[in-house]
């Protein structure tokens, strides 16, 4: 995984509530067998409608995403993270996520950024007023910033420690576990013989 | 202090736990489906890596297979491309498959527990977020996504944050004709769709003792729907009975030594709950959803609610927003919303247990001329099982559609699916936009609302409906 410290980029606001990944993705962009290509898929429905934010030219080269509370609930599907990413997304910020979505975001090293619903819409203000600004995420600081001067954003961010670290260093999880394979097999010498199992 | 028995399950599951970072819990039983897998095993493919454990996994076919004509090859050029990729990674990595056409292939969440592979004071994860089913059975099951689908091929184990614990304790007990739907409706739209967010949620009290193995799996499977990372029920002589004599369980000597362990799975007297929900089942009533998420309902017998209804500017914007996409007027009595399309089937009810509920209302009724009633078995036993009781007799006499099994209309991902502004009422989990086809509206409901809605055409319980 690509190491991530810090992004500078130009920030989309969706001002929604409650985006499940059914809207990042719809059910019938899930048929592909790789992992790219589903930036096709990102907010299907809603990017028909010419005036959604994703169309919008000012927001061609978005990478950082501002949305609202409950962002990425619903079904597991990975591939809304993909979506994101294969569109040119690095950052989601949204005062909360859906558990699995979050999850999935630190495995695929998309940021998900966690901040109070006051920053979210002090952001959306400022994006407002000045569309196609930029919007810094650095991980080391745990900070968003945006704008100059006295108007300038500088607010925190939550993102869980071992997320944050595992993002900082590019590290592939698995191997992480496999390091760990010694305990893996003391474990399973101490399984109940009883536990079921799906080949006999 | 004594432990929640989601605490239990947890403990004796790590594998490694050090300061600063997640546990390593063990993974006792990895289900698999066709369309969050692809990508897991091509990683495998590509890092040189084999399935630690094909013993412990198991995969069936159910998310984008046809429910008609299941037995002719799939006719979506790109859902058979992904079908047939699930079958030549099972074949290559060894692991046990129940394709299209097997007697035990269907929805995941059903199978398992009816092949008995699901068992008390089990870790059991699937790359599907209504996982949470299994604990029903007092198992500690979540949804993944597929980079851990990936980690738990490759090592069986997760390393997962140990979340926070809720008990939902549920008193009295449900009036006749309200059922566990109702009851997991009326407690989404109690906390919203966030309200169990990095919780594990205990459901318990004398409400949810009384209920029935498959009812325990309705309220556990849409634990997600209101943002828990799972939920269970502790195991009972009910879940001990569900389970004795099923393929997969324990047997002989085997089966006495898991019951006296699965007893001790119960959350101790001294515990402590981060969080405590209480409801009283004797108040519930039947419950259907009118926005686009599963927080967003109300008692059949209410109307719909407008935007001045909800405090948060949040919550008002969102009901603006659902009522403009389900094209709904606030006040209209929720009994006189017309529906086009009834669905009754899902890992919410789509087992034995709702299709007798819903064949009971239908038998000897007729389904309404403007109305299509779509019947998907869970599973192809729970379908096999219908047709010896004569259920899809009576569902086709009413002039409904007797299908294959599989996940169907819950997610259109196969040709089930709503036509755009087309209005259902689903026995399924998620009324989210677009979710079962572009612009389809959907209304939540029980087998119960299900069965008499299809009947009258309108959101409907069996109580509305003329006596035989």
């Amino acid at each position: 995984m690509e190491k991530f410290t810090s992004h500078t980029g130009v920030a989309m606001p969706l001002k929604r509530s409650n985006v499940d990944t059914d809207q990042i993705i719809p059910a019938v962009y899930l048929k592909r067998v790789t992992r790219t290509g589903f930036e096709d898929g990102l907010f299907a429905t809603w990017r028909t409608d010419p005036d959604f934010v994703l169309n919008k030219p000012e927001y061609a080269d978005a990478t950082v995403l501002v949305a609202g509370t409950d962002f990425g609930t619903g079904s597991s599907r990975e591939h809304a993270v993909w979506a994101l990413q294969n569109y040119g997304f690095r950052v989601v910020i949204a005062s909360r996520f859906g558990d699995i979505f979050r999850g999935n975001s630190g495995k695929s090293g998309l940021v998900a950024a966690q901040v109070d619903d006051k920053v979210v819409l002090r952001l959306w203000d400022h994006l407002d007023e000045h569309p196609g600004a930029t919007i810094t995420v650095d991980l080391e600081s745990r900070t968003v910033k945006a704008g100059e001067g006295p108007e300038a954003i500088a607010e925190t961010f939550d993102i869980d420690d071992y997320t944050r670290w595992r993002l900082l260093e590019g590290l592939d999880d698995i191997g992480i576990t496999l390091s760990h394979e010694d305990d893996i097999a003391t474990f399973e010498r101490g399984r109940p013989q009883w536990k079921p199992a799906t080949i006999h | 202090m004594g432990k929640t028995l989601a605490e239990k399950v947890w403990d004796e599951h790590v594998v490694r736990s050090a300061e600063g970072e997640p546990d390593l819990l063990y993974i006792d039983l990895h289900l698999i489906h066709e369309v969050t897998s692809p990508q897991a095993f091509e990683g495998l493919r590509l890092a040189g890596r084999k399935v630690r454990r094909p013993d412990l996994t198991l995969a069936t076919e159910d998310h984008n297979v046809p429910t008609l004509d299941w037995d002719k090859p799939i006719a979506d050029p790109v859902s058979r491309t992904q079908v047939e990729t699930l079958r030549h990674n099972a074949e290559e990595f060894g692991v046990r498959l129940h394709p299209l056409g097997d007697v035990e292939q269907g929805i995941v969440h059903v199978v398992g527990p009816q092949l008995g592979l699901t068992q008390p004071g089990m870790t059991i994860v699937c790359g599907d977020s209504h996982t949470s089913t299994h604990g029903a059975f007092g198992a500690l099951a979540f949804g993944i996504g597929t980079s851990e689908v990936e980690h738990v091929l490759a090592t069986q184990t997760l390393p997962q944050a140990r979340p926070r614990t809720m008990a939902v304790t549920v008193n009295g007990s449900l009036p006749e004709g309200v059922t566990a739907k109702d009851l997991v409706l009326t407690l989404i739209a109690h906390t919203g769709t966030g309200g169990g967010q990095g919780h594990i949620v205990e459901y318990r009290g004398p409400a949810i003792e009384e209920l029935s193995m498959e009812a325990r799996m309705t309220i556990c499977n849409m634990s997600i729907e209101w943002g828990a990372k799972a939920g269970l029920v502790a195991p009972d002589q009910m879940t001990f009975d569900y389970l004795e004599g099923r393929s997969e369980a324990p047997k002989g000597a085997d089966w006495d030594t898991a019951v006296e362990r699965w007893k001790s799975l119960r959350t101790d007297d001294d515990a402590v709950f981060d969080k405590e929900v209480v409801l009283d089942a004797s108040t519930m009533t039947p419950f259907v959803t009118w926005g686009t998420n599963p927080g967003q309902g109300v008692p059949l017998a209410a109307s719909v609610p407008g935007p001045d209804d909800f405090e948060e500017e949040l919550d008002r914007v969102a009901a603006e927003k659902a009522l403009h996409y389900m094209g709904l007027e606030a006040g209209t009595p929720m009994r006189e919303i017309a529906v086009d399309t009834v669905f009754v089937g899902s890992c919410t009810n789509g087992r034995i247990e709702d299709l007798r509920a819903a064949a009971a209302v239908i038998k000897g009724r007729h389904v309404a001329r403007d109305t299509r009633l779509l019947v998907v078995p869970g599973s192809v036993r729970v379908r096999l099982q219908a047709e010896e009781e004569g259920l899809d007799v009576v569902f086709k006499e009413a002039g409904g559609e007797w299908r294959g099994a599989g996940c169907s209309m819950c997610l259109g991902m196969n040709p089930d699916q709503l036509q755009p502004q087309e209005r259902s009422a689903s026995t399924s989990n998620r009324n989210f936009e677009g979710r079962q086809g572009r612009g389809g509206r959907t209304h939540l409901v029980s087998p119960l609302v299900a069965a008499a809605t299809a009947v009258r055409g309108t959101l409907s319980s069996p109580a509305d409906l003329e006596e035989l």
